[in-house]
């Protein structure tokens, strides 16, 4: 399952990053690496982005990116 | 922990030397050595870091108002127009107060010249000139400042703005532009140039010049004032008094409003031509609320920037002020050098609802927009009655007589939303491209902007009233 179809108030954890090169060490480095549990916590009022609980922090990602991160529910 | 990111930094480097290892390999590695170091600081935060457990997260409650689906944008502009009326409202009094104290001081500074029988040119350029400028930007910049930048350093300091950008990301998404542009945008209400040197957070360099070009379709506090004052006394006065103020709020929240709405539109065209190509990536922290601190922030608001501005504009107004003046004073066959500048470009202002004294000062304005009130009266009252204007209101008076109407208004506010940005923000410009091509770029194409709106907006009005 991809990050992106994550409902809101759902939680996973991340099984691996389908991103390349810079984009993926962005977001290795803001800590969306395997293992971490991510949870969806609201939704921007105009549709997008949607910010996800990360590691104590509230991190917005575009659907450009949570394309490209695996989870399992 | 720091020795173990360099560690990794320095294998990533020796490795990258290493021809024999595969993309992949590479790949699996670096992820390797990143989950490492998440690995070992959690490690330590647990070990050394304790966590006290909140009952209610108040940050939480207020994200679920601040971003919800339905008020996210009521609230947004509520606050937009409630920093506006604050300011129209706040600095009247203190505005009408400092001009009379500082045309009261113009009045003694005369006398002085004329106890020491001073040629009347030098009083002339002194007095009339240099320091008249510098009042005038003092009287009618200082009250607003003082209001509108400890309130939105308030609102900074509070992590209000990283919500805004996360709420309109999606509208810079569709414009194939960079979230944080939002920032960068929101950073411009206080200075574009700030503005400009804010976009170094965006990575792509696409979109980083995209964020840098449209900066200036925001007012900064050099041109705020201008919109609230010609708000105020054109737009507000249709109104019975006591509503005056909301109107003139409402006027500056549609006018920055409509800056946004360009903002867009600019960066939307400028992705399917000039600057061509899809949005990068784009993370955005929504970090946890935090108590404003007060004192703090009356001291960075007001020393930081309120004096910063200031001072850089009376710093200008005055060469400018000494400039206007002798260009208002010497003249061939009687008319002087501001009237012949003035009606060349007269026919041409008109088009654009404005006239040859304003796109004038306009153009004069180029070191600081702070000037182009100051400049624009000095122009008038070289040439019509020599008015003292010794209060905002006799500003009024300056521009009726000068043929102003609201649509003047309308226009000069909407010029100075929309024309080229300062000398200092174009400066600033060229340092953060690297090369003068964007300055000039920026100069021509925002200006361009402002020419093709007033003339639809002013024609299209001319055509139905």
């Amino acid at each position: 399952m991809l990050l992106s179809n994550l409902p809101l108030k759902n939680s996973g954890k991340i099984i691996g990053l389908t991103a390349k090169g810079e984009q993926r060490r962005r977001l290795l480095d803001l800590g969306l690496i395997p293992g971490t549990t991510v949870m969806a916590k609201r939704k921007s009022p105009s549709g997008a982005p949607i910010a996800y609980l990360i590691r104590g922090t509230i991190l917005a990602l575009r659907k450009e990116e949570t394309d490209l991160v695996e989870i399992s529910p | 922990m720091d020795q173990t990111a360099d560690c990794g930094r320095e294998l990533i480097r020796t490795l990258s030397l290493v021809d024999n290892i595969s993309e992949s390999e590479k790949e699996k590695i670096r992820d390797q050595i990143v989950k490492d170091i998440y690995w070992l600081a959690e490690k330590i935060a647990n070990e050394s870091v304790s966590k006290e457990q909140i009952k209610t997260d108040w940050g939480e409650k207020a994200d679920d108002i601040l971003t919800s689906k339905y008020m996210g944008f009521p609230i947004m502009l509520v606050m937009l127009g409630g920093v506006f009326w604050l300011t129209i409202a706040g600095a009247n009094i203190p505005s009408a107060f400092l001009a009379e104290g500082l045309f009261w001081f113009e009045g003694r500074l005369n006398e002085l010249f004329m106890w020491a029988n001073a040629p009347q040119w030098l009083q002339g350029i002194l007095v009339s000139g240099v320091y008249r400028t510098m009042a005038w930007v003092v009287s009618v910049m200082l009250p607003p400042m003082a209001i509108f930048f400890p309130i939105f350093t308030l609102l900074e300091d509070a992590g209000y703005l990283p919500r805004v950008a996360f709420n309109l990301d999606n509208f810079f998404r569709r414009s194939g532009a960079h979230g944080k542009q939002a920032l960068t945008m929101s950073m411009g209400f206080g200075c574009n140039a700030a503005g400009v040197i804010a976009t170094r957070i965006i990575e792509s360099p696409r979109e980083k010049l995209i964020a840098i070009i449209t900066n200036s379709f925001v007012p900064c506090n050099g041109r705020f004032p201008t919109l609230i004052v010609l708000a105020s006394i054109f737009m507000g006065t249709v109104v019975s008094e006591t509503y005056s103020s909301f109107v003139a709020a409402a006027i500056v929240v549609a006018l920055v409003l409509a800056g946004i709405s360009i903002t867009l539109l600019v960066s939307w065209i400028l992705s399917k031509t000039v600057l061509k190509g899809v949005p990068s990536s784009f993370t955005l922290e929504l970090p946890p609320y935090r108590k404003p601190q007060l004192g703090r922030i009356l001291v960075r608001s007001f020393i930081d920037r309120t004096l910063f501005v200031l001072g850089r504009a009376v710093m200008v107004a005055a060469p400018a002020g000494l400039i206007v003046w002798v260009f208002a004073n010497i003249g061939i066959k009687g008319m002087s050098l501001l009237d012949y500048a003035a009606n060349l470009l007269n026919p041409f202002a008109v088009l654009i609802g404005l006239d040859g004294v304003i796109l004038l000062a306009f153009i004069l304005g180029l070191p600081a927009n702070e000037i182009v009130i100051p400049i624009m009266v000095m122009g008038y009252l070289s040439t019509g009655a020599m008015l003292e204007p010794d209060s905002v209101s006799v500003l009024r008076d300056i521009l009726v007589n000068n043929g102003w109407t609201w649509l003047t208004a309308l226009a000069t506010m909407s010029f100075s939303l929309l024309h080229f940005p300062c000398g200092t923000t174009l400066l600033t410009i060229r340092k953060e491209t690297g090369s003068m091509k964007w300055a000039v770029f920026t100069f021509f194409s925002t200006t361009a902007v402002a020419i093709i709106v007033n003339f639809i907006v002013v024609q299209l009005i001319h055509l139905f009233l």
